[in-house]
């Protein structure tokens, strides 16, 4: 076959964003993508407070008075709400990706309906549910405490 | 939208020629608007009253051939299916698919998607060679166990699902809806038997597991063949079998002709063969 040597026209990250025209699943893709990224940046910083329990007890007092301000808090807060958001579309992705809720193949016909449609309010409840918990925690984390 | 009145419309062209430009470049043509017209008919306007040197590629003019995905106002879709009517905006923006390589101007390298097909064994597996070459019956299928496959048999190779989905836009390495979905066509054949085989591939980094259910694939695929679906449904069949849970599909058989029977006297007898 012949080979040509293109211009790279590959979207990058870029396309994880996608323009303003895009549907919901791919927001939630993207969300789901940023916030299992913010997870897993609590987790190492997780790991480097907890390490400071290693150094000594002033150490370990020095951190939780650091991580303690109200900026943290807001920001615990914030992990807390990714947690949610990324739980709940979780389960949604383990249903639909182990075929649940997506619909059997069916002759297309314009205007066509696709899977996406077929699991759209699988999607939304996913969404109420981590709105739900999202709101839960922000009474007993910003309000009760 | 665009002005339906006009009697002109702008188009901006996403142009790249190897030989003289280091990078793409826009250019702008204005054209007569015609009612009816579709953005192919723009781009062909263009190039007999324009710039003869524009380059695309199209051929049947009717959402069939899968040769004129483009990126039109930001969306993969074919140039032959839409309309300049229906797009929603003043300047038709006019751009090759990404996440290919652009060969020249509207013209994306797309032999690693047919790469990928092509890995992935897209037609049916069996053990009966002499039967395929030489059949001498039709192998069975019940219009239950064709609704499993047909909708994913649509697929006219444009790219558009390539060039809309995320996981491909930063993951060269993972195989896109368009392979995906064609290799769910044939696991999902009654008539096949190459599970297996396709299996090697699909358990792998190239198989279905990097998608994440964007949707993009489905959203844009101007055939209804609902790529996201099939993908979702390779998932499970891999899983299923993974747990020893997967019933194990006996390629169908060829069927056997009826062998005696008297002819109701109100069917014709058929012509005579003429070869
Ligand atoms: S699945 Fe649809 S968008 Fe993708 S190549 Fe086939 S016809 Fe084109
Ligand atoms: S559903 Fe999967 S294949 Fe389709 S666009 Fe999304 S990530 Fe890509
Ligand atoms: S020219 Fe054949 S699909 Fe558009």
């Amino acid at each position: 076959m012949l080979r040509v040597q293109g211009f790279p026209n590959r979207l990058g990250v870029r396309g994880w964003v996608g323009g303003g025209r895009w549907g919901m699943e791919r927001y939630l893709y993207t969300l789901h993508r940023l916030t299992g990224l913010g997870l897993l940046a609590y987790f190492l910083l997780h790991i480097v407070v907890t390490a400071s329990r290693a150094l000594g007890e002033g150490a370990w007092a020095r951190a939780m008075d650091t991580v303690s301000g109200g900026v943290f808090k807001v920001g615990e807060y914030l992990v807390f709400a990714a947690f949610a958001f990324h739980a709940a579309n979780g389960i949604r992705l383990v249903l639909v990706e182990l075929g649940f809720g997506v619909g059997r193949p069916i002759e297309p016909v314009y205007p066509y309906k696709t899977s996406l449609d077929a699991q759209r309010s699988l999607a939304i409840g996913a969404l109420a549910a981590g709105a739900a918990l999202a709101i839960l925690g922000a009474v007993e984390l910003l309000v009760l405490r | 939208m665009s002005d339906a009145t006009a009697k002109e419309i702008l188009y901006r062209i996403r142009r790249f020629e190897p030989t003289r430009d280091r990078a793409p470049r826009w250019q702008a043509f204005t054209i007569p608007r015609v009612p009816g017209m579709t953005v192919l008919d723009g781009l062909w306007t263009i190039k007999q009253t324009q710039d003869a040197s524009l380059a695309w590629r199209s051929s049947c003019r009717m959402g069939i051939c899968g040769s004129c995905g483009m990126l039109i106002n930001g969306r993969a879709r074919l140039a032959c299916n839409t309309q300049v009517s229906e797009i929603d905006a003043a300047v038709i923006v006019v751009a090759p698919l990404p996440n290919f390589d652009i060969i020249r101007d509207l013209v994306p390298d797309l032999s690693p998607m047919f790469d990928a097909h092509a890995a992935l064994m897209p037609y049916l597996i069996r053990d009966d060679a002499r039967e395929q070459e030489r059949p001498t019956g039709e192998f069975s299928q019940s219009p239950q166990e064709l609704e499993r496959y047909l909708q994913f048999s649509y697929c006219i190779k444009c790219g558009c699902c390539m060039a809309a989905c995320p996981t491909y836009a930063t993951d060269p390495v993972y195989s896109g809806p368009m392979p995906l979905a064609q290799a769910q066509r044939y696991n999902a054949d009654g008539r096949d038997g190459g599970f297996l085989r396709r299996r090697a591939v699909l358990g792998g980094e190239r198989g279905p597991w990097r998608c994440h259910f964007a949707g993009e694939c489905s959203r844009v695929c101007p055939k209804g063949v609902d790529p996201a679906k099939a993908i979702q449904l390779m998932k499970r069949d891999l899983v299923w079998d993974y747990i020893r849970l997967r019933k194990e599909q006996c390629p169908a058989a060829v069927m056997s002709k009826p062998k005696a029977g008297t002819r109701r006297p109100d069917i014709p007898e058929p012509p005579p063969r003429t070869v």
